[in-house]
């Protein structure tokens, strides 16, 4: 419980809060209780990894969807059925080489392009991967498993407007011939976030 | 605001908590609050703007001593008793006990006057300003020059959506930095990117 007592009233628990919360907007009509079992659907089933891994499995595989998903991403997804909300008006995919690895965050708060590669892990919220990936981002990408060569590139994008940003990592050497469903198997949603390699 | 949601460059933090596969949520609560937060938006109870401002309003210890979901709660719940919906002695009274709420708003403002667009390549400095209502510009870029890497389509001006403020969308521009100009002699080699507002820029010198 994350009660306490503040000396005048006792703080109410993070339950007590959202139900009051439900409360208020079933009130003015809003079905919150029913359209928080929509949200679990959607985000247990609709928002994860899968999509963005089809997606950059399809770009290993064809030359001409990779270069339609560099020139305007958020084209590139809809062909393959995945949307982004409307907010979301721009999506780049970030092309890792064997010189440049790139990787996003959020310093303000924790924007994703959450359709694609899922919703962000708990660590890409909290405090220390905020206040350090921008400016030691050798060091946490190595402290996170990724020791990049020192000769790497490391591009940090940072998601402080709506413009939303994924990692299209690099296809492993020893995956030649592979079909895109085995590939698509391969990646995940730390690899889209970069810090992981595939 | 420079508010202490403004966490880039921070120092004194330690390591990332990462685990492979990490789980996006911990509690269900914190999808019927996650839940919450989409579902008044989409009826237009608040803006995302609104919503991330009245996180950033949060006392700073109370903002940092918060999980990711209470402060999705706390924005939430200043939110419906600064609109009115309710008064925060009735939103006390149902949930049973105290609801901390974010503090009080400066004022916002509009677009910037004499806002010039900008190419791929061009050089920019970030303006030097000090903006105390909301502003989605880290402090970590203000006053450095970059590079523009890309252009995004017109959203609505933050400054002015999150205070009911008339303005123009305007477009976001992706600008490149050097590490190593952010932070002089203190930060490690990279090139960091932010999605910047047109109004935040101006042609470099």
């Amino acid at each position: 419980m994350t009660t306490e007592n503040t000396g005048e009233r006792t703080v109410a628990s993070l339950e007590q809060r959202v139900a009051a919360l439900e409360s208020v907007l079933e009130a003015r009509g809003l079905r919150a209780r029913e359209f928080a079992e929509e949200f679990r659907h959607v985000a247990e089933e609709k928002w994860v990894p899968e999509n963005g891994a089809r997606v950059v499995a399809r770009a290993w595989t064809d030359p001409e969807f990779r270069a339609r998903l560099l020139a305007n991403g958020r084209q590139a997804v809809a062909e393959l059925g995945i949307e982004m909300p409307p907010h979301h008006g721009h999506l780049v995919a970030l092309e890792n080489t064997p010189k440049v690895h790139n990787v996003i965050c959020c310093t303000l708060c924790s924007c994703t392009a959450f359709t694609v590669i899922g919703l962000p892990p708990d660590w890409y919220k909290d405090l220390e991967y905020r206040a350090r990936v921008v400016r030691e981002s050798r060091t946490v990408l190595k402290e996170m498993g990724l020791d990049l060569p020192s000769d790497v590139e490391i591009r940090v994008w940072d998601t402080t407007a709506d413009t939303r940003y994924m990692v299209l990592p690099e296809r492993p050497p020893h995956t030649a011939g592979w079909a895109v469903e085995r590939l698509a198997a391969l990646i995940t949603k730390d690899g889209m976030i970069g810090v992981a390699r595939i | 605001m420079d508010g202490m949601h403004d966490l880039g460059g921070r120092q004194g933090f330690g390591r990332v908590r990462h685990r492979p596969a990490a789980p996006t949520f911990h509690a269900d609560w914190e999808k019927r609050a996650n839940a919450l937060f989409s579902l008044a938006v989409r009826h237009r109870l608040f803006n995302m703007d609104e919503y991330r401002h009245a996180i950033e309003r949060m006392e700073p210890r109370h903002y940092l001593a918060a999980s990711y979901y209470e402060r999705t709660l706390t924005s939430i719940a200043t939110l419906l008793v600064e609109k009115g919906v309710l008064t925060h002695a009735q939103l006390e009274t149902l949930a049973g006990g105290s609801v901390p709420l974010a503090l009080p708003s400066a004022a916002g403002r509009t677009n910037v006057a004499g806002r010039e667009a900008f190419v791929r390549d061009e050089r920019v400095r970030v303006r030097g300003e000090h903006v105390p209502g909301h502003v989605r510009l880290p402090a970590y870029v203000r006053g450095k020059t970059g590079t523009v890497v890309g252009k995004s389509p017109a959203y609505p001006f933050p400054d002015a959506h999150a205070h009911g403020v008339a303005a123009s969308p305007e477009p976001t521009y992706d600008v490149r930095f050097d590490a190593r100009e952010l932070w002089p002699n203190a930060a490690e080699a990279a090139f960091v990117h932010v999605g910047i507002f047109e109004s935040y820029l101006e042609r470099a010198p």
